[in-house]
């Protein structure tokens, strides 16, 4: 999987450039309908596809930032989901400290902790009723386990699936710990019943078109952030540590730094998406670190393609695009589905969607020289 | 030859009780009478005798069919029939018998006086369990039944249970000398229930002899001891048997993942059709051979073994031979063939977990350390997971397939050269990783809930057994399950359940970062 590029043009050639920007104006323009126009008006768009696509953009951005670690850097990551989950809950966080008394049982701590008959927030609940110290939280927290992490198992030179497979367990452990209620972030249940952010109502049309707008400008941003970095000397190096990470050594790189930079990036990312995708969705659980939810999010990748950075963003609206269908119209078939699409792209479309598109192409995006 | 000479005695001295079959009428004239406290010292006298008669009495008593005549002797009634303890015989009915009273607090000392009986029982399981009944509330009135039981008593565990509950029953005699005997009777228990009554008799206002409080302390430290000693052999029993559950999870995927490097996410759903085989097994012996029901565990063996074995040469042969050389596409496969299965069972079993029993032979235990129960269906896995690891091992080294699968995990161009058709031992080495995670699955249904989601449950704890062990180390397989299974049980009384398995996997995880290559690194050739 050698590619190159041609060395002066632009991050994307002009039919690119002009999809993206053609779905951008058309993702922007869904909030503007539903709240330009009334409901029962042709033009309305309802506030349950906001909310969708929303949540689809969130997935994107988590997708795109797995891509770059996997597609771009060949190091496959079952453990997502707990940088995801992780930003989420710093956000979450804010969120319920801003129900103040409004809860259940009018107490100024969180239902849960009511509960628990606690009396005051324990220690890492500190400023948290602060949005930007949380915000913080979204960017560190994330951030530094992934350093942490990454730091100790690329240091070891672990790789392949070894990797894949403790990147799997810390998903487990973070799941069991989340889901004790004493560990002080609402067990089984999580967070949820947000009210507010920032004062205004988290459920009004106003509020969540600017959440949905703030994604696809995260999304944007990150798309064509990714695409300097992986076109950049870095991102070169990066895909040299893919492709033959003994060759790289051997010409006198350290692949540590350029590992721990991609995969740290990346969790910052997925903590980003998670921010963003809990007041959209309403609701924060232990069940997003699960390991299935991990490698849900490694087929959304694989399905568009990876080693592309449209691909995820394609691959997270087509996988749950079918999942929401699915789950409506033929529940009991969806686990068939899915399944078989794990099999069906591993087996026969390697490079996924956008792979299959380009054999189409007279001038393909991405050049192809001999394996 | 004393010893001999005094229990001769002993026997004569029972069988000649047992030979008057009658109850002195100045123990049942009580029974009639108002005085309460008389009425219950007689229950418990009555009962010392420990004959068939009394039993009589007393099971009467408690059945309201002892009556008593206006001259004060006691019948049996049953129907028309009156029966005479004091003679032993049966005698027409009396004129104007009416019904002894009894109120709450004789009935109480009826009840504990015929379980105190059945210290006589000739099964031993029932004399153990009215032992282990009596421990719980011991009453000093029952200490000649007791004496009497433990005179009888040939079995050297319920020999020592009855010591103790004289000892404690011994207590509160007003005598200190008594009580310091009593205390130090004590002493062979392991009984962790006593520590609290001999703390309290060291309190203030508890025992005021100074020799005895000695005796006390003496005691209470070497019942700790032994009690000590019996939760270390009991975390270690019990980490033995989660290790051996572990190891027989993982055991399928030493295989495939171990010797062959596929990356089988879908081993846990092999787990799964292995328990479903068994409940098929179940439901077939209860349809066609309710006779044999007990035994359907030893026909669910070798059905798992083949229905999880095609299964797993099914998918290696459809999908994962594709996929060889490329770890990463097996992983997502493979859970995309993980998925499907769990949905298919769904669909065909539904989503309930079903019910599979454990057969009668497996339940209950064997009882050791004094106090200390092994259920039989721990031991039973953990004998089969010694069988199964010794039939692996005898499979990969003394046969052929073992050779050939040896082979072609060391150098597969070699062993394709010289005529080993490899493609072909694949498929039976992945058929044989899968059927074993079938055997598995039988031993999993047989302790937990069989459910379309158990496998998941186990595939994150298999991957790390595997992979803590060394890649393609059987040995290394063994150690790290049971290493694992014995960490788990120590940490769990300190930490808890869940923060145990948490501290597990940051150990597991961090282990990884140390020794990449697992416990037992392959050395020479085979190293990458």
């Amino acid at each position: 999987m050698t590619t190159s590029y041609p060395i002066k043009q632009g991050l994307f050639t002009r039919p690119v450039w002009l999809a993206i920007a053609a779905c951008t104006l058309l993702a922007a323009l869904l909030p503007i309908l539903n709240l330009a126009f009334a409901e029962g008006h042709a033009l309305h768009v309802s506030a349950y596809t906001v909310a969708l696509v929303g949540k689809f953009m969130c997935y994107a951005l988590a997708a795109l930032a797995l891509d770059l670690v996997w597609g771009y850097t060949g190091i496959l990551s079952l453990g997502h989901g707990v940088f995801f989950a992780l930003g989420a809950y710093a956000h979450g966080m804010y969120l319920m400290r801003a129900i103040g008394d409004q809860g259940q049982y009018h107490s100024s701590l969180p239902d849960f902790m009511v509960f628990l008959d606690w009396k005051t927030y324990p220690w890492y609940w500190a400023f948290t009723e602060h949005f930007w110290y949380c915000m913080a939280l979204v960017v560190l927290v994330p951030g530094v386990l992934a350093f942490v992490f990454g730091y100790f198992a690329f240091r070891s030179r672990i790789k392949g699936v070894y990797f894949s497979i403790i990147t799997q367990a810390m998903t487990y452990a973070f799941m069991l710990l989340f889901f004790r209620n004493d560990t002080g972030f609402g067990g089984n249940n999580g967070f949820t019943d947000f009210k507010t952010i920032l004062g205004h109502s988290i459920t009004a049309p106003a509020t969540r078109a600017v959440l949905f707008l703030l994604t696809l400008a995260f999304l944007l941003a990150a798309l064509i952030g990714a695409r300097a970095i992986v076109r950049s000397k870095l991102g070169r190096v990066l895909q040299g540590v893919r492709d033959s990470e003994a060759r790289l050594m051997f010409l006198g790189y350290n692949p540590l730094w350029f590992k721990l930079f991609v995969w740290t990036l990346s969790a910052v990312l997925c903590g980003i998406a998670g921010a963003l995708y809990v007041p959209q969705v309403g609701i924060i659980n232990p069940s997003e670190m699960s390991p299935a939810n991990s490698i849900e999010m490694v087929v959304w990748v694989a399905v568009g393609g990876r080693g592309t950075l449209l691909g995820p963003i394609v691959g997270a609206f087509t996988v749950n695009g079918l999942k929401s269908w699915f789950t409506a119209a033929l529940p009991e078939l969806w686990l068939f589905a899915l399944g078989l699409l794990f099999i069906v792209v591993t087996l026969f479309l390697q490079q996924g969607m956008l792979g299959v598109l380009s054999k189409f192409k007279r001038k393909p995006v991405v050049a192809e020289e001999g394996a | 030859m004393r010893l001999f000479t005094s229990l001769l005695v002993f026997a004569c001295l029972c069988l000649s009780s047992m030979a008057q079959a009658t109850i002195p009428p100045e123990l049942l004239k009580p029974l009639s009478g108002d005085d309460p406290d008389a009425r219950v010292a007689a229950v418990a006298q009555i009962a010392a005798l420990a004959t068939p008669e009394a039993a009589k009495v007393l099971q009467a008593l408690q059945d309201d069919a002892l009556y008593a005549a206006p001259d004060g002797k006691v019948y049996v009634v049953d129907g028309e029939q009156a029966y005479d303890p004091a003679s032993g015989q049966s005698v027409p009915l009396p004129d104007g018998i009416d019904g002894v009273m009894v109120n709450n607090r004789l009935r109480a000392a009826v009840a504990g006086a015929l379980s105190g009986l059945q210290l006589l029982a000739p099964q031993r399981t029932v004399r153990l369990a009215a032992a282990q009944a009596l421990q719980k509330a011991i009453d000093p009135a029952q200490i000649p039944l007791i004496r009497t039981a433990l005179a009888r008593e040939s079995d050297a565990d319920i020999k020592q249970l009855l010591q103790v509950l004289i000892a404690s029953a011994n207590l509160h005699a007003p005598d200190a000398a008594t009580r310091k005997q009593a205390v130090l009777a004590l002493a062979g228990s392991s009984d962790a229930r006593l520590l609290p009554v001999l703390q309290a008799m060291l309190e203030k206002g508890g025992e005021p002899d100074e020799a005895v409080q000695l005796a006390a302390i003496e005691t209470m430290r070497q019942i700790k001891g032994r009690v000590s000693r019996m939760e270390l052999a009991g975390n270690v029993f019990y980490g033995i048997s989660l290790g051996s559950v572990l190891l027989l999870a993982a055991l399928g995927l030493a295989i495939t993942f171990g010797l062959m490097g596929i990356i089988n996410m879908a081993h846990g759903e092999l787990l799964m059709i292995g328990a479903y085989t068994t409940y098929l097994c179940q439901l077939f012996f209860r349809s066609y051979l309710p006779a044999m029901q007990e035994w359907y565990l030893l026909a669910a063996l070798p059905a798992a073994f083949v229905v999880a074995g095609l299964v797993g040469v099914a998918l290696e042969r459809t999908v994962i031979r594709w996929l060889y050389g490329r770890p990463l596409e097996t992983l997502l496969a493979t859970w995309g063939i993980s998925l499907i299965l769990m949905q298919l069972v769904r669909t065909i079993f539904g989503a309930q977990n079903v019910e599979v029993a454990n057969p009668a032979w497996m339940s209950g235990g064997v009882t050791v350390l004094g106090g200390l129960v092994l259920p039989y269906n721990r031991l039973a896995i953990i004998v089969f997971a010694i069988i199964v690891v010794v039939a692996v091992w005898l499979i990969l080294n003394k046969t052929r397939l073992g050779l050939f699968v040896r082979a072609v995990t060391q150098n597969r161009r070699m062993a394709d050269c010289v005529g080993v058709a490899t493609g072909k031992v694949d498929m039976l080495t992945f058929g044989l990783g899968s059927g074993i995670a079938g055997l598995g699955g039988v031993a999993l249904s047989q302790l937990g809930n069989v459910g379309p989601d158990l496998g998941q449950s186990y595939i994150v704890d298999s991957f790390m057994v595997v992979v803590l062990g060394g890649v393609g180390q059987l040995a290394g397989t063994v150690i790290a399950a049971l290493g694992l299974g014995e960490v788990n049980k120590f940490l769990e009384p300190v930490a808890g359940a869940v923060l145990a398995k948490i501290a597990i996997l940051v150990f597991i995880i961090i282990f990884i970062q140390r020794r990449p290559q697992g416990l037992f690194a392959m050395k020479g050739r085979s190293v990458e």
